[in-house]
């Protein structure tokens, strides 16, 4: 069993309560780590002996398949349960479930869960680390480290890009960890989308609101275009997929208004010809697959810090030094 | 309980008596007999052989105080609480009486339901136990309850509470049936389609946290269509905890204007706002929800004005599982009976916002003139509950010492200034801390 007091603290459960400091660290970290998915034996020993669950009680592929070959390539054990077929569907509460994983002395949950503030519940009720993968509509901080990740790979720098986030805010758990993030790393933010799916008081999170794609672009060094998913809809936030398309979808045609290059940015899945037209996702400011290689080494920087590694450290470690 | 005619003669010696309706405030002797009070005075002469005698120097001595929105969870939530223990718990609180809610499982909506929470209410031998009965059928909002056999029954008010009136055309026909039985029309006022899937107020907090929000707008919608439907009725409606700025302004308006409104104020839309909500406390998770400090404050002012006559606690019992939980996933409601006499003694009394009048008015009198109860004053001939507490005791929440069996309270630890030292049902002791 771990407790370990690393340079994040016991949990990832947000960016909300990170510094910048730490939240370079982490990026920091990634570096090194990025070059271990390009080996021909994609292992080093760093979490040896160390047992991870990766606890899905939402469907997921992209984020647990990345943490799972996160934690692979560091050489942990990793058991995956995700809700069909888990005593979760049974009715088993939530402190029920964390206290059974507990009992199989574990050194680390990684955790996704239809309920915002869901991976802090849990991170307070068990000593093993807790990192969030996704909680209701609150935060989803690896995600959001990857993105900074990409811009960063991109830009040099985090400070002083314009960094509008498009589309569903209101549900999205990326949105608010990438306004987290990016505002403590000194970027501009903003958001653009249906009043509908923009959430109250999102000013005073330090961002501003564009009503008209057109004029986010106008304003942005950086668009990340959010899913909208298919049940917005059908909850009446927008009229139609193809209303939704026709004004706030990110076409090539509005970004050749622009002489500037945007990065583009999307967390997937993506709909195309929704909120995203196919051109600008297979186009040549695309980064959307560089996202998931990110993802990988980031989440791989999270594992090694919560371990206690540290981000000068990681370098060795990639030669086979345990955490 | 009933009043009884043996039980024995009480005198309560020169304890300071704060009675509004009859103008007192200063120290007195209370003399209560056969249930009922039987004089009160510098020096009361003629107490009976046999009587009981109180030493009440130092202490505060007030009409019983009365609770009018409590959930007790009886029947068919017994995990939860039970009409004895949350009559036992409003006398540890210094409530000599209480009015529970209907919205138990199955519903007060009948007139044996009615007796049976009155007759639990006797059997428990506490704080008495008055009922509201339901508005509608099963609390659907459909088609109007037998209210009229429910008033009968000993219903003394009527309330889908927790379940709003949605029907306005539903709440015209309660609001005009009300008249025939002199019951006021009690509502939780909220827009069901504006707060839908709202787990907390709408605001920066929730947006931070990805939490969905009810605006303020969901309650204010009710509050003015209950008070332009009570208008035209002239019928009364009593809003239950009013937690918004705008809503306190609306009702302050309805009264300059003559409508027949009263309404409640909570110790915790009182005292705490949405930021209690940080770190995603279900203890702090309740309908209304917890507001921005702007309506917290106004909502005191109200409650100073008088414009929200009544302190309620909206008393509302989990089992600690059911806290326990993610929040989204965990009910609305906290526990109060035992709170709020220390809670606002402390924060509105002893700041010199209120003074010991007001809070009985608050407390007592408002309370039992809105639902036509007898007692909220010393009136002689009136029942002899009376509340004695300790306006110098020191005290520290504990909500694992509740006689609630519930201790889902967000002010667990507080240190408190007041507490309750005998509460006095009937001219007999339910509860005695002395």
């Amino acid at each position: 069993m771990t407790s370990t007091v690393s340079s994040l603290g016991k949990d990832l459960v947000g960016l909300e309560g990170l510094t910048a400091e730490q939240i370079r660290s982490i990026l920091d970290t990634a570096e090194p780590f990025k070059e271990i998915s390009e080996r021909r034996i994609k292992k080093v020993p760093v979490l040896r002996g160390k047992t991870i669950v990766n606890l899905f009680f939402e469907p997921s592929t992209r984020t647990r398949v990345s943490f799972e070959f996160a934690e692979k390539r560091l050489s942990a054990d990793t058991v995956n349960i995700s809700s069909s077929g888990s005593s979760v569907v049974k009715g088993e509460t939530l402190v029920d479930t964390a206290r059974n994983l507990e009992a199989m002395n574990i050194d680390m949950v990684v955790m996704r869960h239809g309920s915002s503030g869901s991976a802090r519940f849990l991170a307070e009720r068990i000593p093993s680390n807790v990192i969030n993968a996704g909680d209701g509509r609150h935060e989803h901080p690896t995600q959001a480290l990857l993105d900074l990740l990409t811009i960063r790979d991109h830009r040099g720098e985090i400070a002083g890009q314009k960094v509008c986030i498009v589309g569903d805010v209101l549900h999205s758990r990326v949105a608010r960890s990438n306004i987290y993030g990016l505002v403590k790393l000194g970027a501009e933010v903003a958001v653009c989308g249906p009043r509908t799916l923009l959430p109250r008081g999102i000013e005073e999170m330090g961002v501003r609101v564009f009503d008209r794609v057109e004029a986010a672009i106008e304003w942005s060094d950086v668009l990340n275009i959010l899913r909208l998913q298919l049940e917005r809809m059908e909850g009446g936030y927008v009229p139609s997929l193809r209303e939704y398309n026709h004004i706030w979808g990110v076409s090539s045609q509005r970004l050749a208004a622009v002489d500037r290059e945007l990065l583009i940015l999307h967390p997937g899945p993506m709909n195309r010809g929704v909120e995203i037209d196919s051109d600008v996702a297979d186009g040549p400011h695309s980064v959307i697959l560089q996202q998931v290689t990110n993802g990988v080494a980031v989440r791989m920087a999270v594992l090694y810090l919560l371990a206690g590694g540290t981000p000068d450290s990681a370098e060795a470690a990639k030669g086979g030094k345990e955490a | 309980m009933s009043d009884s005619p043996n039980v024995r003669p009480m005198v309560l010696r020169g304890g300071h008596v704060v009675d509004p309706a009859n103008s007192v405030d200063g120290v007195r002797d209370v003399l209560l007999v056969d249930g009922r009070v039987a004089s009160v005075a510098p020096t009361v002469d003629g107490v009976p052989e046999g009587a009981i005698e109180v030493d009440a120097a130092g202490m505060v001595v007030t009409p019983g105080l009365i609770d009018p929105h409590v959930h007790l969870r009886e029947p068919g939530q017994e995990h939860k609480e039970t009409i004895a223990t949350g009559a036992r718990a409003a006398a540890a609180g210094g409530f000599t009486a209480v009015i529970a809610m209907p919205n138990t499982d199955p519903p007060i909506d009948t007139p044996a339901s009615v007796a049976y929470v009155l007759a639990a209410g006797r059997k428990a031998g506490a704080a008495r136990v008055h009922t509201t009965g339901a508005i509608s059928i099963g609390l659907k909002g459909e088609r109007l309850a037998e209210i009229g056999e429910m008033v009968e029954a000993g219903a003394v008010g009527i309330t889908d509470d927790g379940h709003p009136i949605m029907d306005s055309g539903l709440m015209r026909l309660a609001m005009e049936y009300s008249l025939n039985f002199d019951i006021p029309v009690a509502d939780h006022p909220e827009d069901l389609g504006i707060s839908a899937g709202g787990v907390m107020n709408e605001g920066l907090v929730s947006s931070r946290l990805g939490l969905r929000g009810k605006p303020n707008a969901s309650e204010d919608i009710h509050v003015v269509r209950d008070l332009l439907v009570a208008e035209f009725t002239g019928a009364h409606i009593h809003l239950q905890h009013i937690s918004t700025a705008f809503g306190v302004e609306m009702i302050r308006r309805a009264k300059d204007r003559g409508i027949r409104v009263t309404a409640e104020a909570s110790p915790h839309h009182l005292l705490l706002t949405d930021a209690a909500v940080d770190g995603y406390r279900t203890e702090a998770k309740m309908n209304p929800p917890l507001r921005s400090e702007s309506d917290r404050a106004a909502v005191e002012q109200g409650m100073i004005d008088g414009t929200l006559d009544v302190i309620a606690t909206d008393h509302a019992p989990h089992h600690y599982d059911e806290k326990e939980q993610a929040f989204d996933d965990a009910p609305n409601g906290i526990v109060g009976l035992e709170t709020s006499l220390g809670l606002v003694h402390t924060h509105f009394v002893r700041t010199g916002k209120i003074s010991l009048t007001t809070m009985v008015e608050r407390m007592s009198l408002a309370p039992a003139r809105a639902f036509r109860l007898e007692g909220g004053t010393l009136d002689v001939g009136g029942p002899a509950d009376v509340t004695v507490f300790d306006p110098g005791a020191e005290w520290t929440v504990d909500a694992a010492a509740f006689l609630s069996k519930a201790s889902n309270t967000p002010f667990g630890g507080e240190r408190l200034v007041g507490a309750p030292r005998l509460t006095i049902v009937g001219g007999r002791i339910v509860f005695d801390a002395r």
